[in-house]
């Protein structure tokens, strides 16, 4: 198997480099991560995909460095070339945020309920000193309208149980790209969404990345949305990467039997059971 | 259609709302449908669409506030006593997370036990028997009888969740959204047992989830729901192929699909 997918004369956003995180328990180790290794380029959107337990949160919430305490990690990796296994913990503070924006399966859960819409969107420009005042309001509002947030000047006195899990979600990509960060990581961004919420969030996410350059780790399960928005694909289970390629690749001609069988167990609108076979 | 074995006419429900509370939430609008016996009518739907709100009136948790549910010609209001006892036995469910209806301290048998001590049917060996077979007949081996919920994967326990549901031998099952909290590949082994078993009992069943290539996998029929109205009801085969109405083909449109995504992108290249 190729190691990486790397494009020469191009430094990644982020390079994970035999990533391992194990758990010590009381009974022996359970290793969550086992050996991932994997790139990131400006303006791509990177799918990683897996079922439950595959280890693909914990290798994203590796790179934010938000792991339980007990986790035990090793390997390296590198954010525009800048290691940040060895960063002090003040410093990674400074990457959270500012240069990594994590956009969160449930948006609800994410946002403050007793603070308004529009202060939580201009929060990080505000904590990492990027704007104040009437800036920094013309700033939230340029992001709202970004997003495609309705009625923003409305909505920034909104709570965020007033709106919808669509505009939810679309304030949380607002507060992530405030401060215009190199990687956006997305994890299951759209599983809590209705479906035709979700393909504008997806329409949203491309965009995203046609306009700022970020590079983009999207992690989830479903592989039609990988198909629908990502450029390359990692599949992992087990703790392992058991393929990577080009998302077309990867989908229509896939090496692997694991790949195989996700495949063949996502539902079709083509055909009732019956003739998908047993 | 000739005998509908469930029958659904004109049923609606509105919550809230009263005489000086303004109009309330209409959550169903004057739905109908009929389904034959031994089909299973796949309802989609997406949030506040009315979906689980239908399905709890056809189960009886839920009474309407206007029309009425037959089931086998008998209108569910109507039941009292015996007949309610009767209805309970033959319309089950099947809801969404199995976890949350199983008592966390009882062991799988003493959870399948429970239907058939209800409803006082066979001895204390008939019964364990009973599970046993069902245990087997669900996929999971007799040794699962012992163990508690917490010790089963979520595709195991929607497993003993179908074995309830079939347990006392009922016309009609109905299932919210049953495989919408498991991975892909579990989620692909319980459709395909739900199918079975409901092709070999010749189980009647509503199928709820928001899941277009899910309901396409389990239905004969299928009805399109927004907004607590019926948008478009038919045979599965004509609604995904050729849907008539112009929200169908959105909610279609809109579903990502591993298999047709590349083709698409070159038609528009």
């Amino acid at each position: 198997m190729v190691r990486r997918h790397a494009r020469p004369g191009q430094q990644p956003v982020l390079a994970i480099d035999d990533l391992r995180v194990r758990f010590r328990r009381r009974r022996g180790v359970v290793t969550a991560v086992d050996g991932v290794t994997l790139e990131v380029h400006p303006g791509e959107i990177v799918g990683v995909i897996g079922e439950s337990g595959s280890g693909k949160s914990m290798t994203a919430f590796s790179v934010m460095r938000l792991l339980p305490k007990t986790a035990d990690l090793s390997g390296s990796i590198r954010l525009d070339g800048q290691e940040l296994t060895a960063l002090p913990e003040a410093a990674m503070r400074d990457v959270r945020g500012n240069r990594i924006a994590l956009i969160p399966q449930d948006a609800l859960q994410s946002l403050n309920p007793t603070l308004r819409v529009g202060f939580q969107v201009g929060e990080p420009i505000a904590l990492h000193r990027r704007g104040t005042g009437t800036g920094l309001r013309g700033r939230v509002l340029d992001l709202m309208r970004a997003v495609g947030m309705a009625r923003p000047e409305q909505t920034v006195r909104a709570w965020p149980h007033q709106l919808s899990g669509g505009m939810q979600q679309r304030a949380m990509i607002a507060t992530g790209l405030a401060l215009e960060p190199r990687l956006i990581i997305a994890d299951e961004p759209t599983t809590a969404l209705d479906v035709t919420v979700q393909a504008g969030i997806l329409d949203l996410l491309r965009a995203i990345r046609d306009r700022s350059g970020a590079g983009m780790m999207f992690i989830t399960h479903d592989l039609g949305v990988v198909a629908e928005l990502c450029d390359y694909v990692y599949v992992m289970n087990g703790g392992r990467v058991v393929e990577h390629g080009p998302v077309e690749q990867v989908l229509t001609a896939p090496a692997e039997d694991y790949t195989r069988m996700l495949l063949a167990a996502t539902p079709s609108l083509d055909a009732p059971l019956a003739e998908v076979g047993t | 259609m000739s005998n509908p074995f469930i029958e659904i006419r004109n049923v609606s429900k509105t919550f809230g709302g009263g005489m000086f509370r303004g109009p309330g939430v209409a959550a169903v609008e004057g739905v109908s449908l009929a389904v034959p016996r031994g089909q299973t009518l796949g309802i989609v739907g997406e949030s506040g669409s009315g979906k689980s709100t239908l399905l709890r009136i056809v189960l009886g948790l839920t009474r309407p506030s206007a029309g009425q549910v037959l089931i086998g010609g008998q209108d569910i209001a109507s039941l009292r006593g015996t007949a309610l006892r009767d209805f309970r036995r033959r319309v089950q469910p099947v809801f969404q997370n199995p976890a949350s209806s199983f008592n966390p301290r009882q062991t799988i048998r003493a959870i399948l036990r429970a239907p058939l001590e209800v409803h006082g049917i066979g001895t204390g060996r008939e019964r364990d028997a009973r599970i046993d077979a069902l245990l087997g007949h669900v996929g999971l081996g007799p040794e699962f009888a012992e163990r508690l919920p917490h010790q089963l994967s979520g595709g195991q326990k929607q497993r003993v969740a179908i074995a309830r549901a079939i347990i006392l031998d009922p016309q009609v099952v109905l299932a919210d959204e049953p495989t919408s909290a498991l991975d892909v590949s579990v989620q692909a082994q319980v459709l395909r047992l739900f199918a079975r078993i409901q092709a070999e009992l010749g189980l009647t069943t509503l199928f709820v989830s928001h899941n277009l290539a899910v309901i396409r996998q389990v239905s004969h029929q299928v009805a399109v729901m927004q907004h607590g109205r019926l948008v478009e009801f038919g045979p599965a085969e004509q609604v995904f192929r050729a849907p008539r109405e112009d929200y169908t083909r959105r909610l279609i449109a809109a579903v990502p699909d591993p298999r047709h995504a590349f083709a698409r992108k070159e038609a528009l290249a």
